[in-house]
């Protein structure tokens, strides 16, 4: 009981908190793009690593299971549906869960161990509006765009493996991934990431700001914010599917 | 004024204030003074309502710190500046971006905000360090760059947490320097953390001696110096034994 009294304080209190940094643009507005190039652009080499290879094992996957009762042309298909409904989104978010989520707790634990965060406050800035608003809105509105840029590889990716070492040609291929396209299949898949970016964010600031003693606190809020970022995603993930799909 | 009204605070098991009481007088240099662990520096973060009284309360100026809603709180720290023990420098920053982040909060024009920046930096003797980072500087530099980002808000209140601790005899001697003239200049009243004897007689007009969270004595340096009681006599007969003067 003790343990569910406390996470309700904590978030409540995080809400009115967010509520007041919100509103005070002035301090988060000038780290705002700093924060997308930092935790979206520079995240863009890695989730392209992970598409690729998703796509690949996808179209390799697929065409082991379609054997002859099921045309190869589903390949274009299941890899399309697959890496824009489930992949592109998971496997993105848990790429960017470690990179992006142990950056912000290790920088923000950092920072909590080594009196910058009091710093802050006594100079009568909220750690809130100047550390965590502009790093859970930037990974917000980035982790869509790094997701589609992921998305986009992935089914190329899975494209190029069908056409060169599977059977199959592009018409084929873009035939099965035409036949059972639906717009709502990519903006199903950027919702997952936006929300999956602003849990990871929450999850790192969160984990960084109740960082506490030298840098072993900071190496557990690190772990912390990654284990449970990770988590976020697949309940998001769980939810998103009974509530959109 | 600032005052400590019975105020205790815990971590845990251990308790750090203990029914702690003092007043600061106006436009004076107050020196907390004990060994570690006596709950001097939790003292001076309940000022800036870092942290939050067990029981007791701080007040700053008529107003009850732990009382106060959020606006009043930021309101409240814009008139005292903070010197953290170990500096607190924005390690992602410059010197000049760290003194300007609290003037800029204040609403100042760019302009006002360079020439504060350069007065700031002046004061404590380091006019050429506004373009390095922390990690460009060392410990001595960094206190003192710390020192300045406070002055730079010409605060009402300075609150110094061990600001001679790690340093060597001439840049502590430096530093208590700093801390006088910064009172001088800005009439600041001044309340500095610190277990250094020497750097406590050299700035302090009253000196409060804390033991086991509450206080043992308060007097001049004079009195103090000469004190009868027997802790604080132990205490400054053992620092002056490790190189401080007696």
């Amino acid at each position: 009981m003790s343990w569910g009294r406390d996470v309700l304080t904590l978030s409540g209190r995080w809400v009115i908190e967010g509520r007041r940094a919100l509103a005070d643009g002035a301090v988060w507005r000038p780290q705002l793009l700093p924060q997308m190039r930092k935790l979206g652009v520079q995240s863009v080499p890695v989730a392209l690593f992970v598409a690729v290879f998703t796509g690949i094992v996808l179209a390799l996957l697929s065409s082991y299971m379609f054997t002859r009762a099921i045309p190869l042309y589903f390949v274009g298909t299941l890899v399309t549906k697959a890496v824009m409904l489930e992949l592109g989104p998971v496997l993105t978010g848990m790429a960017l869960a470690g990179r992006v989520g142990a950056n912000v707790a290790a920088e923000l634990g950092t920072m909590r161990v080594t009196e910058q965060v009091d710093a802050l406050e006594t100079l009568a800035i909220s750690p809130h509006a100047y550390l965590v608003t502009p790093r859970v809105l930037a990974a917000t509105l980035m982790f869509p765009v790094v997701t589609a840029m992921a998305m986009a590889v992935g089914v190329l990716s899975g494209w190029f493996t069908a056409v060169n070492l599977l059977d199959l040609t592009s018409v084929e291929f873009i035939r099965g991934a035409r036949q059972f396209y639906n717009f709502k299949d990519i903006w199903f898949g950027l919702v997952k990431s936006a929300s999956f970016g602003a849990a990871i964010a929450t999850m790192g600031c969160s984990a960084g700001l109740n960082a506490r003693g030298g840098a072993e606190g900071v190496g557990i809020a690190t772990t912390r914010a990654v284990v449970l970022g990770c988590q976020a995603i697949l309940v998001l993930d769980a939810f998103w599917a009974l509530v959109l799909l | 004024m600032i005052q400590f009204h019975s105020l205790s605070k815990r971590f845990g098991e251990k308790v750090v204030l203990n029914e702690f009481s003092l007043a600061i007088p106006e436009g004076e240099t107050t020196v907390l003074m004990g060994s570690s662990g006596t709950g001097k520096s939790v003292a001076l973060k309940h000022i800036v309502g870092l942290l939050e009284p067990d029981s007791g309360y701080v007040e700053v100026d008529g107003q009850v710190v732990s009382d106060l809603d959020y606006d009043a709180l930021m309101e409240l720290r814009r008139t005292i500046g903070y010197v953290f023990q170990f500096a607190a420098l924005f390690d992602s920053l410059t010197v000049r971006d760290n003194l300007s982040l609290g003037l800029r909060r204040q609403g100042l024009p760019d302009r006002t905000v360079a020439e504060r920046v350069a007065e700031s930096l002046a004061l404590v003797e380091l006019p050429d360090v506004a373009d390095r980072y922390p990690a460009e500087l060392s410990g001595g530099m960094r206190k003192r760059v710390g020192i300045a980002r406070a002055i730079a808000l010409r605060p009402r209140y300075i609150l110094y947490d061990e600001p001679t601790t790690g340093l060597d005899p001439v840049t502590t001697m430096a530093m208590d320097e700093l801390m006088i003239r910064a009172r001088r200049e800005l009439g600041a009243t001044s309340v500095v953390v610190t277990h250094d004897l020497g750097s406590a007689f050299t700035v302090a007009d009253r000196i409060a001696f804390l033991s086991e969270g509450r206080i043992r004595q308060v007097g001049t340096v004079r009195e103090i110096r000469a004190t009868a009681d027997a802790l604080v006599r132990e205490f400054i007969d053992a620092r002056s034994g490790m190189g401080g003067p007696a």
